[in-house]
């Protein structure tokens, strides 16, 4: 009976986290042991939890050990259960409520020009992210967390699904590679996420084996909201196939390169410029575009640098992609402002969408400003343009109210 | 003597004593109702005749000058903390006292720093009878405790001066420790090896004291240049071989927060300023030395910047940022307190624009106005606030006491005050119903920024009016608590005894709250 299980982490630097220990005993009853940073507000209400825990798992004898270093309930809870069914399996969850206001579902061409990377096992870094708005919060399974931290993690993004409210942002669980990854998706998919991100996706295959298991789950569990699919192209395998994974189902919104692993299966270093990947980021964009979906860009990994971020996002814009990854809150501000229309972009814009819709008023068929006549498809962008500037809080929605042609 | 005696219901519904280790103390009557009365304290009347005609003041040893001064029990002795956690001086004097025998003494220091933990075992044998002054981590802890044998007094910088002036506090023996000190007594913050700026929280122990000791570890010859403490005013000079730790005289919260989160409040409080416009050419603010404060002068820095303004003085705390915005020219004047870093200090000695203040000069509520009020905005920290805007700073939310005033309630009186804090640390809401112990009254703060909103003090209607279209999350305080107590579950108060251990002064020294000793 005597095996020491552990889940959490500890230490100095580590807050709003707990450390577990758990052992089964044969007899002796429950013995829970709190040692908290909190005791004085929490302790009590810490212990009753502990014990509802056990007790929903039928546990009858054990020994709990609690280090807190102010654990919300959901985190402690995550904590208790994952160290418990590591001894005792069991089919129960113990789960938090799932917040009202984290059952929005996203569109499939919504904003995604950031979306902020949280390693799945640190809950410090998930409960102030939402207050940062980006478009989209990663909880990431996979490299973030380490190996042998991988079980418990999926208890922790399950209840940060359910209890954490992220302020809007579009929920994205990025799952890790293969079998592990298929079965991360049932502590996913029933928690309402919106989107799943599959890491090193070479093949088509690869999305319709994750699609066939997110739908299994999804009769089971009876869920309805639109799950969103955003593969990540990692490989120079995964950039020749770029357009077959692009176009390899309905659900596929969005793919994303990943420069790091890439320059890695090339052989080569990454460098700021980026020349290296230049190709592979151009067959991104253009499979996405190919396939009328996001192209979405690599993170820029350093997170002191804001002026090299700017410039990189700037270079990611003018190639063509839509939105990119980021490691620190700091990045969203930077990566919004520089992927949002500029003023100038925004007045362009707005002469040509005025003129369309007082041709459109007049029944003229053909956009003219001023002797110039304006193609379908410039309208097309500019009508783009002009979304996302409102979107972006850069221009009100009733600008045409006011707007006085020049 | 017990250590306290004829509670009272305070004007703000506080319970707190009116005799304070043996002495009478008024109770608070809200904001500016107690008027003083009388002529102010006096020390003793000196005598050329008794000093050296030389000007040689000093003698062999802090020891000697301590005998030489009369040391004896029950005696008062003051110490300042221009060193922060880097002083050397302090233990030293008690240590002194231990080896003589002398008893019962109180200690007086303008702050306690972590470097003043050995004192515990002197207030344990009876060396120390109690502390005035401030009561952080351990002494907090022991004072929290009950051990103390008299009650802790805590004072802001500025009630510090006040109570010296008023006669509230007799000091017998103010030891200063200067970095720079001629024979004769003339001292200085700003030169030598423990540099650390100023030395204005000694300037009422220099000026009321019985006897006043420099101890320095860089003795020049006379005349040391600045004198921000007069030598005239010195009995005995004593020289050590150090004084002050130097790294450890940087306070460690000078460094801008990297914390995203904080990031988020010092940006926020800085684009309200601007958004209620607060910030205009020629204003004026103060902000504290922790990281949130920090940053927001940088952002203050980057809108005075964009429209080509500049603010007519900052007070410090000085650091290098607020330099660097002198510098810039974004500010014309530092008015400055006290000196956070090595920048701040050689800028104060070489800028005649960086100008050494005084808690006299900025924050006495008993002199005739003070430059505290005429701040346009001070951002200051807190530990817990409550639904009425009331703030503490003093205890921790399990109840111990951990930090002291400082200049906290002075700063109170600018014309906007806010206050960028977490809505919860670790699990820990900082909004409650009430605080656990009142140190500023909600009138006096106008606003109090969170990550998740932003709330206006009702009574500051001007301002509502000012940000009803801001894109700012401006919320009630009522609707920051919910949310907090959604995320983090409702606390559980912490449980006290009704001994009381320590009372919060007041500005003008009336006391507004009492800390008891917490139950374990």
């Amino acid at each position: 009976m005597g095996e020491i299980i552990t889940t959490g982490n500890k230490g100095k630097t580590i807050r709003s986290d707990c450390f577990v220990t758990f052992k089964l005993k044969d007899s002796g009853g429950l013995d829970i042991l709190l040692e908290s940073k909190v005791e004085v507000m929490y302790g009590n209400a810490n212990r009753k939890l502990a014990e509802e825990v056990l007790h929903f798992f039928g546990i009858q004898n054990a020994s709990l050990k609690i280090e807190d270093s102010g654990a919300l309930p959901l985190v402690l809870t995550a904590r208790i259960e994952a160290a418990v069914k590591k001894r005792v399996p069991s089919d129960k969850e113990f789960l938090p409520d799932l917040l009202p206001e984290n059952r929005y579902t996203t569109q499939n061409d919504c904003n995604r020009f950031s979306r902020l990377y949280l390693p799945g096992n640190s809950p410090s870094l998930m409960i102030n992210a939402g207050i940062h708005h980006p478009d989209g919060i990663i909880l990431d399974l996979e490299d973030a967390v380490a190996p042998d931290k991988k079980d418990e993690a999926r208890y922790l993004v399950r209840n940060a699904l359910r209890g954490i409210d992220f302020y809007g942002a579009e929920r994205m669980v990025r799952i890790n590679q293969g079998e592990r990854g298929l079965d991360d998706l049932e502590w996913v998919i029933p928690h309402h996420a919106n989107l799943i991100l599959l890491p090193k996706c070479e093949k088509p295959e690869q999305v319709r084996d994750i699609n066939k298991r997110i739908d299994t789950i999804r009769k089971k569990t009876k869920q309805k909201n639109p799950v969103w699919i955003m593969p990540i192209i990692e490989s120079a395998l995964g950039v020749i196939n770029a357009f077959a994974i692009a176009s390899a189902a309905e659900n596929v919104v969005a793919i994303a390169i990943g420069l790091e692993d890439y320059t890695a299966d090339l052989g080569i270093q990454r460098t700021k410029e980026g020349t290296e990947s230049f190709l592979a980021r151009s067959m991104v964009v253009n499979a996405a575009r190919a396939a009328g979906i996001q192209p979405i860009d690599s993170v820029f990994s350093d997170v002191g640098d804001m002026e090299g971020l700017k410039q990189n996002v700037l270079m990611s814009k003018a190639l063509g992609f839509d939105g990119m990854g980021c490691i620190h809150p700091r990045q969203i501000k930077v990566i919004h402002e520089n992927f949002a229309p500029s003023t100038d972009e925004i007045e362009k814009a707005k002469k040509i969408v005025f003129a369309f819709h007082k041709a459109t008023e007049q029944g003229l068929g053909v956009v003219s400003l001023g002797t110039k006549m304006i193609d379908p498809p410039v309208v097309k962008r500019a009508l783009n343009t002009i979304n996302s500037a409102v979107k972006m809080g850069k221009l009100i929605e009733n600008w045409r109210e006011t707007y006085e042609q020049v | 003597m017990s250590k306290y005696d004829k509670l009272v219901t305070n004007a703000a519904g506080r319970i707190v004593p009116t005799i304070l280790n043996g002495k009478p103390a008024v109770p608070y009557m809200g904001i500016g109702k107690f008027k003083p009365t009388g002529r102010k304290a006096a020390p003793l009347i000196a005598t050329c005749a008794d000093y050296p005609d030389d000007g040689n003041k000093v003698v062999t040893d802090l020891k000697d000058a301590l005998v030489r001064s009369g040391l004896k029990d029950g005696m008062t002795i003051s110490t300042h903390h221009h060193f922060r956690n880097g002083d050397l001086v302090a233990n030293q004097i008690f240590d002194i006292a231990k080896e003589m025998g002398v008893k019962d003494l109180m200690w007086f220091p303008s702050a306690s720093f972590q470097c003043h933990e050995p004192l515990t075992k002197y207030l344990e044998d009876g060396t120390i009878h109690h502390i005035e002054g401030s009561m952080n981590g351990a002494l907090g802890r022991f004072t929290s405790n009950g051990k103390m044998k008299g009650l802790g007094v805590l004072r802001s910088h500025g009630g510090r001066y006040q109570a010296v002036q008023d006669g509230e506090v007799h000091i017998d023996i103010a030891v200063i420790a200067a970095p720079a000190s001629d024979p004769f007594g003339n001292s200085n913050g700003v030169n030598g090896p423990a540099a650390c700026g100023l030395l204005g929280f000694a300037l009422a122990d220099s000026q009321y004291a019985d006897k006043v000791i420099v101890v320095t570890d860089n003795l020049v010859p006379f005349p040391c240049i600045p004198w921000q403490i007069n030598g005239n005013l010195v009995d005995y000079v004593v020289v050590m071989d150090q004084i002050g730790i130097p790294e450890k005289i940087i306070s460690g919260t000078t460094e801008v927060t990297k914390s995203p989160d904080r990031l988020l409040l010092a940006e926020w409080t800085a684009q309200f300023c601007n958004e209620a416009g607060i910030l205009h050419d020629g204003f004026s603010f103060q902000a504290g030395a922790g990281g949130t404060a920090l940053s927001i002068g940088i952002y203050f820095a980057d809108i005075l910047r964009e429209r080509g303004w500049k603010a007519r003085f900052a007070r410090g705390g000085s650091n290098k940022y607020l330099v660097k915005m002198l510098e810039e020219g974004l500010t014309e004047y530092i008015l400055d307190g006290q000196t956070f870093d090595l920048e701040g200090v050689r800028s104060m000695r070489e800028n005649p624009h960086h100008v050494n203040t005084s808690p006299f000069t900025s924050y006495n509520y008993h002199g005739k106005g003070n430059f505290a009020s005429l701040v346009d905005v001070t951002i200051l920290g807190a530990t817990e606030v409550d639904v009425n805007f009331n703030a503490n700073v003093v205890t921790h939310s399990d109840g111990y006491l951990l930090h002291g005033i400082g200049g906290w309630q002075n700063c109170l009186f600018a014309k906007c005050t806010i206050l960028p804090i977490p809505l919860f640390r670790d699990r820990i809401p900082v909004i409650l119903d009430k605080v656990t112990t009142l140190c500023g009254p909600g009138e006096l703060i106008d606003v109090i920024v969170t990550e998740r909103g932003i709330a206006i003090n009702p009574l500051r209607t001007d301002l509502i009016e000012k940000m009803k279209n801001s894109a700012l999350p401006i919320r009630t305080i009522q609707e920051l608590k919910a949310e907090a107590e959604k995320i983090c579950g409702v606390p559980e108060k912490p449980k006290f005894s009704d001994e009381i251990v320590a009372v919060v002064k007041w500005v003008d020294g009336t006391v507004i709250d009492s800390v008891r000793r917490v139950i374990v």
